[in-house]
């Protein structure tokens, strides 16, 4: 027997061989580059930096991440960023349920396919494209402020944009312009949870919760629902991460104080604090992990 | 005597296709009532049209003599077991069977209370803390059953509720079903595409065919006195003859197997037909032949006996003249 086939006949009779050969280089990637490069990271949060000779000393300890808290400056910048991440969450869940729920009820065969498309379609353009876009739109000069003073409203957008904190010198240079931008870059990974979990509601259900005597609104809070709710968390996970994670919306339509993000690429760019960046990379880690474990419990991994 | 349920020149279309077509019914207080008929006979849209979950097309829907056209279901005095059970999969068997009660505000204690009776009265006692996961599929089936139940509605609908059990189950549930009905005295409207199932259990039998009944009879006139060519063949099997073929006046004529004795050699007489034996199907306490008469072939079930007979050995077909039914088109 020539060696191809004695090769063939084995894995054919041992599966198990066959699955490793097909598993190992992917996880030898997975494992090495971006599980090893991700470890290596987390491990230079445990160095510090030599102030003297701007080296980084390879002895564990914990003066970057006392560096990272210590500093009133800092701890803003982790409570900004997870404050956004939530409200961007929020509001996503707020806007995408109704558009899901029109979407998985109200539509069929051809109008359905339609907006699909118009939820898939901003993903299909650059994120950078739709960023600058934003921040050209939201600008002083902009198609919003336009359309308000049109209206004779330039005095409310003004009002709003002169409110402490979420206001700016102009939208694309607010938390509010920021919050904006979130919310429409994020919103179809929120739509696409919510519509797969609304769709795998069997109809028969909603027609046995009216059949036993439910109004509309008792079905949907009784029975739709609690059945929809890992869809929303599992949509949640994708806002929330993303936004906690994100440098270039801030950079792009947002006011001089830092987000994580924008604070691990300028310590391991410009000041070359590599331990210092690293533990403001961990810090996201940690609030993620925390977030999961909430969020598994509302079944969210299901949902996925 | 008031009508429970009351259908008047009732249609639902799809676009162009007409589920129901101008159908007339009318359903008597207590009675177990049957819509007997294949897919897509419309037998199904008219049960959902009296619970509410379609819209009629035209026509009216009279539910204990109100026009309930266009009430929603959870206006109207009905509840229904569906096909699929339906049972909230995010909730126990308590929560299920409570449901009806929870959405009227009906107090915890009282609920639970109504809950052990209905679960005794299924025979489901005991299952209160389980989830419908975690149930058999017999157990679901009552569990719907309990649930739909527990409002004590003037009106039960069941879509074909036992498709899913196996046959010792299901003449079991069919058993139970029926003396349930009777010791409740609610209305019950059944339908199913099982013949043997509808004439066991029903007062009375409607039989759809493409949107329209083609009969509406007491089991026993519906096998015996089919109207249609399609009621004779659908309920109970069998042969249909033309008129002509047996020397009678042009029309269609039907003919049970049962009734037809198969008689070895040519023979003549009246109420025969000579022909040529085709095939024998031994069934054990029965036998089946099928006959070649002229261009026809026809079935003829009896006894098991020795008849000396095989195939292709010529054969007479005798029956009694009452056991040849006149049938009509459809109206």
């Amino acid at each position: 027997m020539t060696l191809r086939r004695r090769l063939s006949d084995a894995l054919y009779l041992r599966p198990v061989f066959l699955l490793l050969l097909l598993l190992i280089p992917p996880l030898l990637w997975l494992g090495i580059v971006y599980l090893g490069s991700l470890f290596n990271l987390m491990l230079y949060s445990f160095y510090s930096l030599n102030d003297f000779t701007g080296q980084v000393e390879y002895r564990l300890s914990l003066t970057a991440f006392q560096q990272l808290f210590s500093s009133p400056a800092n701890v803003d910048i982790v409570l900004r960023t997870t404050l956004m991440a939530l409200v961007v969450t929020l509001a996503c869940a707020a806007i995408g349920f109704p558009i899901a729920y029109y979407i998985t009820f109200y539509t069929r065969g051809s109008t359905r396919t339609f907006w699909y498309l118009m939820v898939l379609l901003p993903l299909w353009s650059s994120y950078l494209v739709k960023v600058y876009a934003w921040r050209l739109i939201l600008a002083g000069e902009g198609v919003v402020s336009w359309f308000f003073n049109q209206l004779g409203l330039g005095g409310m957008l003004q009002g709003i944009l002169s409110a402490p904190v979420i206001g700016g010198s102009s939208l694309s240079n607010s938390y509010l312009g920021m919050f904006l931008v979130f919310t429409y870059i994020w919103l179809p990974y929120m739509i696409l949870p919510i519509i797969a979990a609304l769709e795998r509601v069997p109809r028969s259900l909603i027609q046995a919760s009216a059949d036993l005597g439910a109004r509309p609104a008792q079905t949907f809070r009784k029975v739709i629902w609690p059945l929809v709710v890992p869809g929303v968390a599992a949509g949640s996970i994708f806002t929330f991460s993303l936004t906690l994670g994100d440098y270039i919306i801030p950079q792009v339509v947002g006011q001089p104080g830092f987000f994580i993000g924008q604070m691990v690429y300028v310590q391991q760019g410009t000041a070359g604090n590599l331990p210092l960046a690293a533990a403001f990379s961990v810090v996201p880690v940690v609030i993620i992990a925390v977030y999961l474990l909430v969020v598994r419990r509302l079944g969210a991994f299901n949902a996925l | 005597m008031s009508s429970a349920v009351r259908l008047i020149q009732l249609s639902c279309h799809f676009g162009s296709v007409r589920a129901v077509d101008r159908v007339d019914l009318e359903i008597y207080p207590g009675e177990f009532f049957s819509m007997l008929g294949p897919s897509g006979s419309g037998k199904t849209t008219c049960l959902r049209l009296i619970g509410g979950f379609e819209q009629p097309t035209s026509g009216q829907i009279l539910l204990f003599g109100e026009d309930a056209s266009r009430l929603p279901p959870y206006a109207r005095d009905v509840n229904t077991v569906f096909q699929d059970y339906a049972l909230f999969p995010h909730m126990n068997v308590r929560d299920n069977v409570a449901y009806a009660l929870m959405v009227r505000g009906v107090p915890r204690v009282e609920r639970y209370r109504r809950v052990e009776e209905m679960l005794e009265l299924v025979k489901l006692a005991g299952l209160g803390d389980r989830r419908p996961g975690q149930l058999s599929g017999g157990q679901r089936q009552r569990v719907a059953l309990a649930r739909a139940l527990i409002n004590r509605p003037r009106l039960l609908l069941l879509d074909e509720p036992l498709g899913a059990l196996d046959l010792k189950l299901r003449e079991e549930m069919q058993i139970e079903l029926k003396a349930l009905q009777r010791q409740l005295g609610i209305t019950f409207v059944y339908v199913t595409h099982d013949q043997g199932e509808a004439l066991s259990m029903s007062d009375r039998v409607a039989v759809f065919n493409h949107g329209r009944i083609e009969q509406l009879d007491n089991p026993k006139q519906l096998y015996e006195h089919p109207r249609t060519e399609f009621v004779a063949r659908f309920v109970g099997s069998a042969n249909v003859l033309e008129g002509g073929l047996l020397g009678l006046p042009e029309g269609k004529f039907a003919l049970r197997p049962e009734r037809i004795r198969v008689l070895p050699g040519l023979q003549n007489g009246a109420n025969s037909l000579l022909g040529t034996l085709l095939d024998i199907h031994y069934l054990g306490s029965q036998t089946r032949y099928e006959v070649q008469v002229g261009a026809e072939r026809l079935t003829a079930v009896g006894p098991s006996e020795e008849l000396g007979l095989k195939v292709g050995d010529a054969v007479t077909l005798r029956w009694e003249s009452h056991a040849l039914r006149p049938l009509q088109g459809v109206s």
